[in-house]
């Protein structure tokens, strides 16, 4: 192990700076995307209700890598060339965006519907009561959650490896067929993917205990 | 228009269907097996035995951290060192067992500490031992609150079987990709399929878990929202 980390050290340090930048991209988009249909879910317009439910449905229900295949594999086909870490990071956003709406909604119906009521008879509008009343008191709820899905967010990016991302996983497979160690190329990168998803776990097992 | 018929063909859809049966017979194999070992592992870890549980809680951690292609990757890799030579079908189903198992471990821990300790204590004053009040009291209290989160652990299961196209696995996905990759007319058709047939099934589980849920009367108690911060994986 300590030889794959000195002579390839440079790719895993690529990979890893990859696996990060990919992860914080969709993270960023996807917890906007998320919480935006979070909100849709619970609005009192049903239209607006159905497309949220059908949007997270859809993308809950199909594995990530269709998804991402579908961006690196139709979209430079028909519509435009894009990087296989852009249809990777797209892929993932989207994946990802309805698990944080799911969590988001249930974040906002554990607000106690009083706070809804009280705000709504007390004169606001219900995207002023959503915006200054219920979404305060839901985010504080699910911010163990988040981290759970921040950790899967990051473990799913593997599937960068698939299309070319350049990622972790990608320059794992890289060094162990080069290398021919694939054994201690693998474990290497799993010490680098727990670099990161460990402490934010433990971090967020410590915020439940707080929290609850 | 033509070109979409053409990816519908019959040869081609009993091709897609050979690949979804190896999807659905490794996803129900593993299913069984995780089951199994994921409720002997949480249990393990809940009971602090010296150790063990100490052991188990931190293989249980690192399992559950490292993504899932890098545990397929092990287990096809790594098997052949140990003496056996998996087929990409055998080393796919000791993956997800390996990782799913876990996943599920944690949920069970964390259903069973759900439950009030009262419950434990009543048990032991009554005169049961610790094992008989784990076995008849606190289990089935608990399995009952996991339930709609296993369910959702196993959607995951099902829509991460197609993982295992990069080992090489005959699956759904690897068919699909077969095909568009000799004819580059059937890409959307095959990508639809493939949607349509994987949205089908993890759909009518997450219907299931919604029912379970619902008849189960988890949904509106205080507690599981413990259990319900694990399950969205994947």
């Amino acid at each position: 192990m300590i030889q794959i980390f000195h002579s390839y050290g440079n790719l895993l340090l690529t990979g890893f700076i990859q696996t990060l930048w990919c992860s914080i991209i969709a993270l960023f988009f996807a917890l906007i995307i998320g919480s935006g249909f979070a909100i849709l879910e619970v609005t009192p317009i049903k239209f607006l209700r159905v497309i949220a439910k059908a949007y997270i449905e859809l993308f809950r229900n199909i594995p990530l890598l269709v998804i991402t295949m579908f961006f690196y594999v139709v979209i430079p086909m028909y519509i435009a060339k894009i990087s296989g870490f852009a249809a990777g990071t797209i892929g993932l956003t989207l994946y990802s965006s309805a698990f944080i709406a799911e969590t988001v909604r249930s974040g906002i119906q554990s607000v106690d519907p009083g706070q809804m009521e009280g705000s709504r008879a007390n004169g606001l509008s219900f995207w002023q009561a959503m915006r200054y009343i219920v979404l305060p008191q839901a985010f504080r709820y699910v911010i163990p959650p988040l981290g759970n899905q921040f950790i899967n967010l990051v473990k799913n990016s593997s599937v960068l490896a698939f299309v070319a991302g350049f990622d972790l996983m990608y320059q794992g497979n890289v060094i162990a067929s080069d290398s021919l160690m694939s054994m201690s190329s693998y474990l290497c990168v799993g010490l680098l993917y727990l670099i990161i998803t460990l402490p934010l776990s433990y971090y967020m097992r410590y915020l439940e205990k707080k929290l609850a | 228009m033509l070109s979409v018929l053409g990816a519908y063909s019959w040869v081609n859809i009993k091709f897609l269907l050979s690949g979804a049966a190896v999807t659905v017979f490794v996803s129900i194999v593993s299913i069984i097996l995780s089951y199994i070992f994921g409720i002997i592992f949480g249990i393990i870890r809940y009971v602090q035995i010296k150790y063990l549980s100490a052991i188990v809680g931190f293989v249980i951690d690192i399992i559950r951290n490292l993504p899932l292609i890098l545990i397929i990757f092990f287990t096809y890799f790594g098997l052949p060192r140990l003496g056996f030579k998996p087929t990409p079908l055998w080393a796919t189903i000791v993956a997800m067992t390996v990782f799913e198992s876990m996943m599920i471990a944690e949920i069970v821990r964390a259903g069973i500490n759900s439950i009030p300790v009262g419950q434990m204590e009543g048990a032991r004053a009554n005169g049961l031992s610790y094992w008989q009040a784990l076995r008849y009291i606190i289990l089935p209290q608990a399995i009952k609150n996991m339930i709609p989160a296993i369910v959702s652990q196993f959607i995951s299961l099902v829509k991460d079987t197609s993982l295992a196209t990069i080992i090489v696995l005959p699956d759904l996905m690897n068919h699909a990709q077969i095909i568009y990759g000799q004819n580059t007319n059937y890409t959307i058709p095959m990508f639809l399929a493939l949607a349509v047939m994987y949205f089908i099934v993890c759909y009518s589980l997450s219907l299931l878990s919604q029912y379970l849920d619902h008849r189960l009367g988890t949904s509106k108690e205080d507690k599981p929202e413990e259990v319900a911060q694990t399950t969205e994986s994947n």
